[in-house]
């Protein structure tokens, strides 16, 4: 009954045809590549085909490459009980791009999409409910972009004279230092410095 | 005359007992019986995927003692494993078996609490004062191996901090002796109890469809009558070796979730006998110098070793290029970590996939029709740890 990671390959190839882009076998996970347009269909067929059977959604993120021009990857995880596989699935996209909602076919995915919304500010067309959802209430920008610096950009405190939680600038006794011990006499680069530099070139 | 109604919204939390930590949700009611549910989440995160990619992957390690703080070890196991695969090391047998040990003993204090505390959100009592006491044993054995009875920080990349202390196992075993006993009590006060049952059976029912649909792992899974366990299924590890039962529930209500954590303590303790029983001497961590320190003693003696010693602690090993997901089975589900190495010595990104996300996520649909009295109790056997939904 069951199939192996090789039969899953061809089966993806063959039922995928032109969608797929790239395939390859990753630590005895099938990792499969496609456009951003073929999104819907192709995890309607992993989900609906007889030999896949991916009826379980795992975890959806993206990643961030900012030096890039398809700046985010996508990576969506499933897994089949049936055939005791695992696949992955990427897109890259630009930072633009809004990616087309999978919530109608796995519920499931509506938090983790708006995680992904949330941490990369990534939009998910006809998602029907795309908030926030880990960051704190009126938090803005989007956190586990390479150029989200570390220590954030404020800082939440109690103030005594207007009695109430307020949140203001980061302001740091110390610069916060990140030690780069692979090159301990260059020092860090960081990305946000370094792209200041370029726009001042440019 | 038409019948007109109103619903009623109600704030529950985020500072309540009965939310198991820091909850939020936003009720909508007709009466007694919730409409909709829109929990909030959040009010926990400590931006912990952010904080990782900053650090080394040794320094990485305890942060996933503090996702699910009741079990810490099984989350470190995840984060190992994925490192391990990249690495391409194996870890010896007696390590592996002093992991699984950790990691069963771990299971028993996170279904110790689960059970325990979703028996107060009930009303009763009196099983969470002899389930903690068990529990205290329990992190006794976690503060002896690791110095530290909830952040152990055990587990490394390639194999496990130090050795079992002299004493150790035999103390375990007479644990083992004495706890079968502790479980036996703690049933007879819930199982057949009138009120238990009358709050929990029927109660937040699952079907296997719907528990696939929305991302069910663990006993979320397996009480819906899934035979799903990674540990039978994907086994990592030395599992393949040791024999055990997987206890699977059939009507997917909470009742059934509780008795199948039941069943997991007796099989926990009947792998952590095994365990003790097959454990053979030997290395407890990979001998590869690089990738794991070397002895304290070594250090007064060899310049090698001191040298590995200072490049460990402050660069750190690094990781070749690659992608990966692995996954443990933790007491509460599918814990993975998906890692990308870009070969250096900090990971580029690692996904921390918890188990407890997606079972809060179904809050909604599971409670839809449902009496307002009955939201602790579900709330209570999806098992939920906020250090791990929020990240």
């Amino acid at each position: 009954m069951s199939i192996t990671v090789n039969d899953l390959q061809k089966t993806v190839s063959l039922g995928l045809t032109t969608a797929l882009k790239t395939s390859r076998i990753n630590f005895n996970q099938l990792l499969i590549e496609i456009n951003v347009e073929d999104l819907y269909s192709t995890i309607l067929y992993l989900k609906t085909n007889d030999k896949c059977r991916f009826k379980q959604l795992i975890d959806i993120t993206a990643v961030d490459y900012p030096e890039k021009y398809n700046r985010f990857k996508i990576v969506y995880l499933f897994l089949s009980h049936e055939n005791n596989l695992r696949i992955l699935l990427n897109i890259n996209i630009e930072e633009k791009t809004s990616v087309p909602s999978i919530s109608k076919i796995f519920p499931s995915a509506n938090w983790m999409e708006r995680e992904v919304f949330d941490m990369y500010g990534i939009s998910f067309k006809d998602h029907p409910d795309l908030r926030k959802i880990l960051t704190d209430y009126g938090f803005e920008g989007y956190p586990l972009r390479k150029d989200f610096p570390l220590t954030g950009y404020t800082e939440v405190r109690y103030s005594e004279d207007k009695k109430k939680v307020i949140s203001e600038p980061v302001k740091l006794d110390q610069e916060y230092r990140d030690f780069d011990f692979e090159s301990p006499w260059e020092g860090t680069k960081y990305i946000k410095e370094e792209k200041q530099k370029d726009e001042i070139k440019n | 005359m038409a019948k007109q109604t109103k619903t009623m919204n109600l704030n529950f939390g985020p500072q309540h007992p009965a939310a198991h930590g820091v909850l939020r949700l936003i009720l909508e009611l007709d009466g007694e019986v919730v409409e909709k549910i829109d929990p909030h989440i959040g009010l926990l995160h400590r931006g912990t995927e952010k904080l990782i990619e900053h650090k080394t992957y040794t320094q990485a390690v305890p942060y996933f003692d503090r996702l699910d703080y009741v079990a810490p070890m099984n989350q470190e196991h995840a984060f190992t494993l994925a490192i391990e695969k990249l690495l391409n090391i194996e870890v010896p047998i007696r390590g592996q078996y002093i992991r699984v040990l950790f990691c069963e003993i771990g299971r028993i204090l996170s279904h110790l609490l689960n059970i325990t505390t979703q028996a107060i959100d009930v009303g009763a009592l009196t099983p969470s004062l002899w389930g903690f006491e068990e529990r205290e044993t329990l992190m006794t054995f976690y503060e002896r191996v690791s110095g530290s009875r909830l952040h152990a920080n055990y587990f490394r990349p390639g194999g496990v901090h130090k050795d079992l202390p002299r004493g150790l196992s035999d103390d375990i075993l007479s644990f083992c002796n004495s706890f079968p006993k502790v479980i036996n009590d703690i049933e007879t006060l819930l199982t057949d109890n009138r009120i238990f049952k009358q709050r929990n059976v029927n109660i937040g029912v699952v079907t296997k469809q719907e528990a696939l649909e929305h991302s069910f792992s663990g006993v979320m899974l397996r009480g819906s009558g899934i035979a799903w366990d990674l540990r039978k299924s994907q086994p990592y590890e030395c599992y393949q070796d040791i024999d055990f039962k997987i206890p699977i529930g059939k009507n997917g209500d909470c009742y059934d979730r509780y008795l199948c954590r039941i069943e997991e303590m007796r099989e926990s303790v009947k792998i952590i006998r095994n365990c003790i029983k097959k454990m053979p001497t030997g290395p407890i961590k990979s001998i590869d110098g690089k990738i794991t320190p070397p002895k304290r003693k070594d250090l007064k003696n060899s310049m090698e070793s001191l040298i590995h010693h200072f490049k460990l602690f402050s660069e750190g090993f690094r990781v070749p290029k690659g992608e990966i997901y692995t996954a443990v089975e933790a007491p509460k589900g599918e814990f993975g970590v998906y890692l990308i190495s870009d070969g250096s010595n900090k990971p580029y990104k690692c996904k921390i996939r918890a188990p407890g996300f997606s079972h809060l996520q179904s809050m909604d649909y599971l409670m839809k029709g449902h009496m307002l009295a009955d939201v602790p109790a579900v709330l209570g056997s999806l098992d939920v740890v906020f250090g791990e939904v929020d990240r």
